[in-house]
């Protein structure tokens, strides 16, 4: 599975990390890409709750995230389901978890991102597609 | 899904091995290269890259293909590309992110440390 893991040492307690992670309030300090405005940032904490977020970039192109908590132990963890809206770029689902870990200056945060299975599934099939395809465009270009 | 979780876990094993990288990292640069170009950079002989090169065959993240007595090896992008595209772009986006954020979470600590002092 692809999976992406970031660390960061926070000095701040867990809550506050936490909070920041996960609150409406929090989310819209932190979210967009550049230093273009966070249009919108929705968030119910709680297993089954949902998200939603959207920005604005400095170029004027507007992108939004949403998904699903999945998992909420605060102030340990938190594990949400993601997704792009429109999603040309990443279509599917992907899971995003954030870990966080008392140490003396603050809070140490494990941050992962994967590709879910359903995703390579997608993905394996296009690769089932292309590879037809290319037998056929072979088969057409050699006359037979 | 057997297959497919099968062919991961080769493309994962065949990664494992830092010539291998190697490899994969030149053929990235170039688009193609015959075997004794790639053997060059290494400290190692004609052989130990033949066999490098059946690994990364089997895990589909080479073609090779035989003109006379010349060997073209070319990187097969589809696997490697989609993994490495999806890494890069949410790599620079989350990290970004994530100096925000703990940018914002350290100025919430000094505030509650302040608000803490003036209510004692």
């Amino acid at each position: 599975m692809t999976s992406l893991t970031l660390v960061r040492r926070i000095r701040a307690r867990p809550a506050i990390v936490f909070d920041a992670v996960t609150t409406a309030e929090g989310i819209a300090h932190w979210w967009g890409p550049d230093a273009g405005p966070v249009l919108l940032s929705e968030s119910d904490p709680r297993v089954g709750g949902r998200y939603r977020l959207r920005f604005r970039m400095l170029d004027g192109t507007e992108h939004e995230s949403s998904g699903e908590f999945l998992e909420v132990v605060r102030p340990e963890r938190v594990v949400m389901s993601w997704r792009w809206k429109g999603g040309l770029e990443d279509p599917g689902e992907s899971r995003v978890e954030i870990r966080l870990r008392a140490i003396p200056e603050g809070t140490e945060l494990i941050f992962t991102h994967a590709q879910l299975h359903d995703e390579e599934t997608r993905r394996s099939h296009e690769e089932g597609w292309t590879c037809s395809l290319d037998k056929l465009e072979a088969q057409t270009a050699t006359g037979t | 899904m057997v297959n497919h979780h099968e062919r991961l876990d080769r493309t994962f094993a065949a990664l494992v091995d830092p010539t291998r990288r190697a490899i994969l990292e030149r053929l990235e640069r170039k688009d193609s290269a015959s075997i004794s170009e790639l053997a060059e950079p290494f400290a190692i002989k004609l052989p130990a890259v033949m066999k490098h090169l059946d690994v990364l065959d089997d895990a589909g993240l080479v073609t090779r293909s035989k003109s006379g007595r010349t060997v073209t090896v070319r990187l097969r992008p589809q696997p490697m590309r989609e993994a490495l595209a999806w890494l890069r772009r949410y790599e620079r986006f989350w990290s970004g992110r994530l100096d925000m954020l703990a940018a914002y979470a350290e100025s919430k600590e000094a505030e509650a440390r302040r608000k803490g002092k003036k209510g004692r």
